[in-house]
């Protein structure tokens, strides 16, 4: 499989359906283990969905196929959302998400890339665009038309070395590299710490082709995606307005989004809402 | 780059030509010609640099593949995370910048975007210990310390030009993470051609029976001068040398420090955490109890000033290995 879709004809309401069943199985994996960032992770179902089954190149019999488009999850713990989409996309097993955040379990609470699929050890944040921007190098200097997608956070734009992979990534033109902005506006201590507007315009500043786009919306999504695939010249980022905990109210609505952790009762009571809410969909 | 004599008293402007030497012959830019040469029939090696790319020798590289080197500006984390990236797409980096930048400044990235992976990315980092005379903000001074606790790091701290020549081809091949030391500009000749460097091997190159002189860096080639001069007072001194200070032979130290009652460290680097550390607990780790007597940098910021002068302060000359192993008997 090299694409999954004729990238100019998206099936929004498949894509939809696909971003429904990453929240499924992350709701399922947090329940398992009682915690995770599964605030962060419903927020950007809608981004992976978009991502793994309409934008990426790879081959999921192949996950280190040289020719594949790279995802960076420069936020390893927001690991339950990747392991969901490679679950979905057929590069690990659906069975094996039970295993989420269990000891010997290879599906970590913060990615190491010892597991197919994973692009780059995330979690010490500020690390993901610069190794993007060397992927994106490398790539270029064999000539492949491989492209390179960096998710990075609102938060994560206070480590400073964001800032100087970026400066890199516009001086070296690297057309082929997209950074994906999740602004969701939690870190760990609370609300963004920082202000960090306006976001779009610090992108603009340092160089790159800038989107803005409300992140859980798919048309929104696949159109931007297609947008910074047509564009050429400048490194691209998305910035994705995203609700943490997007499909579950109970969790969009608290306070303590940035990191989830409740009893195995209380996790029913949420996997029931969010049928209700979102599994009419599917 | 190569230059202007070196005036005892004087600060030297950056660029100028701090490489040591003892009336011998030298090589400029031993370690960029030899990458240079190496990009010639390795298409996957890449070079890198962080705004100091005239003063880390790399330029023959730069000139002789434009397409195949990358400065990223003053910018020592992207550096490495760059570098970590482009070793994931199947290239081997060399990225060159200051000692301080690499260690203090990108711990975090060589860390965990390269040895937690244990990527194929080389950094060469100029300025080792005492060889500028710009004071603490330049002086890498505890840098082998550092990078010995980074699990799966090679770390290399060559003598001469010969060894760096020999030592880049050697990392080249090696298929994990390095960091070497880089003595830049015109570098002293020690070893002839046929000096022969195998990462993790430490070498004897002078027997002794009275002192066993345990050294890395250039401070072999002081260990070297130092054990002549020492034999015209009777005193007979043997030399380990150990230019890679991990993975340790510790094997070899252990022989070696077992032919003598007394041993000397001789290291161009603080003496928390270093080649002394390392041969104390060797040595404690073999059951042999030797009088150790460590010579290097103080466990303090050194000050700025001119090399030679700060060298002699601080005893990483030739005179003063003479002085500090006559006292012991």
């Amino acid at each position: 499989m090299l694409r999954n879709s004729p990238p100019d004809s998206a099936d929004i309401g498949a894509l939809e359906r696909k971003a429904t069943r990453l929240r499924r199985h992350m709701l399922t994996m947090a329940r398992g283990q009682g915690q995770g960032y599964i605030g962060q992770g419903l927020g950007i179902a809608d981004m992976l969905a978009a991502l793994y089954f309409h934008e990426l190149r790879y081959d999921p019999h192949s996950p280190a196929w040289s020719d594949r488009d790279r995802f960076l999850l420069s936020t390893g713990h927001y690991s339950i959302a990747l392991w969901a989409a490679l679950a979905e996309a057929g590069i690990i097993p659906v069975e094996e998400l039970i295993t989420y955040g269990a000891d010997n379990s290879r599906l970590e609470m913060s990615t190491l890339d010892t597991t197919p699929g994973v692009e780059v050890i995330g979690g010490s944040l500020g690390h993901g665009l610069g190794q993007g921007v060397g992927q994106a190098l490398g790539l270029r200097v064999d000539r492949s038309d491989a492209r390179v997608f960096v998710e990075l956070s609102d938060g994560e734009m206070q480590e400073g070395s964001t800032w100087e992979a970026a400066m890199s990534a516009s001086h070296f033109r690297l057309d082929g590299l997209v950074a994906l902005v999740d602004c969701n506006g939690i870190q760990a201590d609370g609300p963004v710490v920082l202000d960090m507007e306006p976001v779009a315009d610090k992108w603009r500043a340092f160089g790159w082709q800038t989107s803005e786009i409300d992140g859980n919306d798919m048309r929104m999504m696949v159109g931007a995606l297609a947008d910074a695939r047509n564009r050429n010249g400048k490194p691209k980022a998305i910035v994705l307005r995203t609700l943490p905990g997007k499909g579950v109210p109970r969790i969009e609505t608290s306070e303590k989004s940035h990191f989830f952790r409740i009893d195995v009762a209380q996790w029913d009571g949420i996997i029931a809402e969010f049928e209700k809410t979102m599994g009419a969909a599917q | 780059m190569s230059g202007a004599a070196t005036e005892a008293g004087r600060t030297l402007a950056m660029g100028q030509d701090e490489a040591v030497g003892g009336g011998r012959r030298s090589v400029e830019a031993p370690f960029g010609k030899a990458l240079a040469r190496l990009g010639q029939s390795r298409p996957d090696i890449v070079g890198l640099t962080a705004d100091l790319g005239k003063y880390t020798d790399i330029l023959p590289f730069r000139d002789a593949f434009p397409d195949r080197f990358f400065n990223v500006g003053m910018a020592e984390q992207n550096l490495v995370a760059v570098a970590a990236g482009l070793a994931r797409t199947g290239k081997v980096p060399f990225a060159t910048t200051y000692g301080v930048f690499a260690t203090r400044r990108a711990y975090d990235f060589v860390a965990i975007a390269l040895a937690h992976s244990n990527l194929d990315v080389k950094i060469v980092a100029g300025l080792p210990g005492l060889t500028t005379g710009y004071g603490g903000t330049h002086q890498a001074i505890e840098d082998l310390a550092l990078m010995r606790m980074i699990p799966g790091l090679t770390i290399i701290d060559p003598c001469d030009a010969t060894e760096i020549e020999a030592a880049t081809e050697a990392i080249a091949e090696h298929g994990g993470p390095v960091y070497m030391r880089l003595l830049r500009g015109s570098v002293p000749v020690v070893f002839e051609p046929g000096y022969i460097f195998e990462i993790g091997k430490a070498r004897c190159l002078r027997q002794g029976s009275d002192v066993g002189i345990i050294s890395t860096g250039f401070m072999t080639e002081r260990a070297l001068d130092a054990a002549d001069a020492l034999d015209k007072q009777g005193i007979s001194a043997g030399v380990l040398h150990v230019p890679t200070i991990k993975p340790f032979d510790a094997g070899a130290v252990a022989e070696f420090a077992a032919g003598f009652n007394h041993i000397v460290t001789a290291e161009n680097h603080v003496v928390v955490g270093g080649l002394a550390s390392l041969v104390v607990e060797t040595l404690f780790d073999a059951g042999i109890a030797k009088k150790v007597t460590r010579i290097g940098l103080p466990d303090r910021y050194i000050e700025c000033g001119a090399v030679p002068t700060l060298q002699a302060k601080y005893g990483l000359t030739t005179d003063a290995i003479v002085a500090t192993i006559a006292a012991l008997n």
